[in-house]
């Protein structure tokens, strides 16, 4: 399955020049590189807002000078909303998928490009359409009604959310047409000998979360009609002034969104497979309990959204019900973290990088995963509901948990995305620096939760100041660890030596052709012997 | 599509990516298949919704259904059926290299389009003429419904009916469409992805206009 590219110096990206080329292409590789560079701009942005919110956060408002950093309640609230939305819709969710996926996903499998190119290059146009609406509402009317856009607060306040809520939808459809595109090239574009079985776990991971998209996505496109409807219109369905109601909204709203935290975690978890085999240099333990697991997380999250309404005043049973469905979810995410235990153990572990960011993701989702199934629990979620605890625990899976393995996959790919190494010195930094930060930033916010600090709120009593001190002096180690990150990258792209084909002696397929791969992907068709991970 | 069709057909129409015409259309086939999917799931939540309500206010559901013209509805109910007919023999008539009927099956098919259109147009204006409005935007002065959330059930209706709509609108630009490339001459035995995709399409809007139709005039 050897294979090398035959003309030395054509490679995708020198292959065709000048930016119409690249607003043009059909090259899956390309409209990954697009996608890396919108959604690390939209992180930026998303992150200023962040830092904001904590520097409000600093101190109490009574506190002469650094109490007020955001106007008002309602500037903070505004801030909140983008914050929200943009690190939801624009960065978490396409993030995997998007860049890591659309490049690499071909490669994985041996085949040319995804199956609709065309299609693949309209989905990035509609992403940034999307997002386009959605920010261009910060410079009208600000919109403030959290990223969740609950009813009847976003039907009644006067803030733009049809814009909002219409960028949304239209990143929506990016979201679909992508994961779509991923189905049928698995199903339809695997080379010579690449069983579905030997297909490497990242691959499966995409495979999954495409499923999801494909079949969650509808219903949050069609609710956030209706509540754009409901908004110009006054249709009355979510309405309760006119006989609707708001909690089918949180249903309708849930069914999406819960399964779009999988959407946003599957890819993570296929990301690090793939780190902890090559940097353990060992069979990853439990193909096929990985592979279907990422399957059953993806079935099961279709039935626990009800776990976001157990104070909305859905039925007692409705709530015993999605409490324990909930904790089903943990069977096969355990399963996931025995087997990268198992690979772990016993293999030559080094710790590039990347692998340190792997390991970062195992300790970070960990304890997000833990603190999850406290809250699916039902008597402790009345309690912790909408506290702090829950911030810190969905920045415990998002940040800790994707965006950890968007960091080590961005690292681990990279000698193979522009062909020159990074200083893994900075590379180094930026993982020790994020990750401590991230705890300092994060953990208070559980103990502050647990001391009854409502979130969405602006200020505190003196009680809480000094965890909140802590927390924002977090964030700013937070961005140091990200300016690390950022100057590896540029300096990579810069000046990093030429990087051989295959420097972690990787055994999948897309370390077997020239770095960066011509346009064609392999120079030679590939085909395929056997699994993934033949180390050994 | 059977396998000796490949012989004749590696030229023109199969984009690099792909190693022949039959990979080609399994996997436009697919893809098709799947967005269809999307658009069944994204009905489905509205009549999800539609359900619980019907379920809690059933009266009001019988009264706004009072209002709707049920001969109207099944005027169109024809229309759409038939020109699901015409679609599916336009592939047929290209899968035999007869062009020129294609193209008069595709123009039938637009033209029922279009007349559905017209009539949803005058049904339309009838309502809003008559006060029958989404929501808070009822005329109660003008309805005296005796139902107060009588707008509700208009929501629905101008919700599914008017999300049909567009669907139809787009469906007819897409027939459009495929006219212009027969006509071309682009569509023959070897190659009609394009019309069979587009009818698919066509066939689930239609479809789900027969779940409209029953559940919006005649459920009351
Ligand atoms: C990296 C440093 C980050 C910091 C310091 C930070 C800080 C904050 C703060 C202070 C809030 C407001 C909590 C409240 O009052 O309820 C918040 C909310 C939120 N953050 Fe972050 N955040 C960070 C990164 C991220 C990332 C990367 C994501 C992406 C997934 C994210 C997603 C969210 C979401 C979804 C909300 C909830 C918004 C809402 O309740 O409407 N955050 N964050
Ligand atoms: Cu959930």
């Amino acid at each position: 399955m050897a294979t090398n590219s035959a003309h030395h110096g054509d490679n995708y990206i020198n292959h065709e020049k000048g930016l119409w080329s690249w607003l043009t292409t059909v090259d899956h590789k390309r409209i990954g590189l697009m996608y890396m560079i919108t959604v690390m701009f939209f992180f930026l942005v998303g992150g200023i807002m962040a830092l904001l919110l904590r520097l409000e956060l600093f101190a109490p408002n009574t506190a002469a000078n650094v109490g007020q950093v955001l106007k008002n309640g309602d500037v903070y609230n505004q801030v909140l909303t983008y914050h929200g939305a943009i690190m939801v819709f624009m960065v978490i969710v396409p993030g995997i998928p998007a860049i890591l996926g659309n490049f690499f996903l071909p490669l994985h499998i041996g085949a040319k490009d995804v199956a609709f190119p065309k299609i693949n290059l309209a989905s990035w146009y509609c992403f940034m359409a999307g997002a386009a609406l959605a920010i261009l509402t910060f410079f009208f009317k600000k919109i403030d009604t959290g990223w969740t856009f609950y009813t009847p607060y976003s039907i009644r306040t006067g803030t733009a959310t049809v814009m909002m809520v219409l960028g949304a939808f239209i990143m929506g459809m990016s979201s679909v047409l992508t994961g779509l595109n991923f189905i049928v090239t698995v199903h339809k574009l695997r080379a010579p000998g690449m069983t579905m079985h030997r297909m490497p776990l990242f691959v499966w991971a995409l495979y999954s979360t495409a499923i999801l998209q494909l079949l969650a996505t509808p219903v949050l496109a069609i609710t956030l009609l209706l509540l754009a409807a409901e908004k110009l219109f006054g249709v009355g369905i979510f309405d309760p002034a006119l006989g609707g109601d708001p909690v089918l909204f949180q249903h309708f709203f849930w069914f999406y969104s819960h399964p779009a935290v999988y959407i946003m975690i599957i890819p993570a978890m296929g990301v690090v497979s793939e780190l902890i085999t090559t940097f353990s240099r060992k069979v990853i333990f439990g193909y096929t309990a990985i592979a279907y697991s990422s399957l059953g997380i993806a079935a099961v999250s279709f039935f626990v959204w009800g776990h976001h309404m157990f104070v909305s005043g859905q039925s007692a049973t409705a709530g015993i019900l999605f409490s324990f469905i909930t904790m089903l979810v943990g069977v096969p995410t355990a399963i996931k973290m025995f087997n990268w235990v198992a690979t772990l153990y016993k293999g030559s572990v080094s710790f590039d990088s990347p692998m340190l960011f792997a390991l970062g993701f195992l300790f970070l989702f960990a304890i997000g995963g833990v603190t999850g199934i406290m809250l699916a629990t039902l008597p402790i979620d009345v309690h912790f509901h909408d506290t702090y605890f829950v911030v810190a625990h969905f920045h415990y899976v998002m940040v800790g948990g994707t965006l950890m393995a968007l960091m080590g996959g961005f690292y681990y790919w990279f000698p193979k995305m522009f062909g020159k190494m990074f200083n893994e010195t900075t590379a180094r930094l930026s993982f020790v620096f994020i990750f401590v930060g991230f705890n300092v930033t994060f953990f208070p916010q559980f103990i502050l939760g647990a001391m009854g600090m409502p979130r969405r709120y602006f200020d505190y009593i003196p009680a809480y100041e000094t965890l909140n001190k802590v927390s924002t002096v977090g964030s700013w180690l937070i961005l140091t660890g990200f300016l690390f990150g950022l100057w590896t990258i540029v300096q990579g792209i810069r000046k990093g030596e030429k990087a051989p084909m295959n420097p972690w002696r990787s055994k999948t397929l897309e370390w077997q052709t020239a770095s960066p791969p011509p346009h064609d992907n392999f120079a030679v068709e590939p085909i395929v012997t056997a699994g993934p991970y033949e180390y050994r | 599509m059977s396998t000796d069709n490949i012989k004749h057909t590696h030229s023109a129409h199969v984009s690099h990516h792909f190693k022949d015409a039959n990979q080609e259309y399994d996997a436009g086939k697919q893809g098709i298949w799947l967005f269809m999917v999307t658009e069944i799931l994204m009905f489905g939540a509205i009549l999800v919704g539609y359900a619980i309500f019907h379920n809690i206010y059933p009266e009001m559901f019988a009264e706004g259904a009072k209002y709707l013209d049920w001969r109207l509805g099944f005027v169109n109910t024809l229309v759409l059926i038939f020109s699901s007919f015409t679609m599916a023999i336009s592939i047929s008539f290209i899968q035999k290299n007869q062009t020129k009927n294609a193209t008069i099956a595709l123009a039938t098919t637009v033209l029922c389009g279009a007349i559905f259109m017209c009539i949803k147009y005058y049904e339309y204006t009838h309502k809003f003429h008559m006060g029958l409005f989404p929501g808070h935007l009822l005329d109660i002065a003008k309805v005296h419904p005796e139902h107060a959330n009588l707008g509700m059930y208009f929501g629905f209706y101008f919700a599914m009916t008017g999300l049909h709509g567009i669907h139809v609108l787009i469906g007819m630009g897409l027939i459009t469409w495929l006219l212009i490339r027969t006509i071309r001459g682009d569509f023959h035995s070897q190659y009609w992805l394009p019309v069979e995709g587009v009818g698919i399409f066509w066939h689930i809007v239609d479809l789900i206009w027969i779940f409209l139709f029953p559940l919006l005039y005649l459920v009351g």
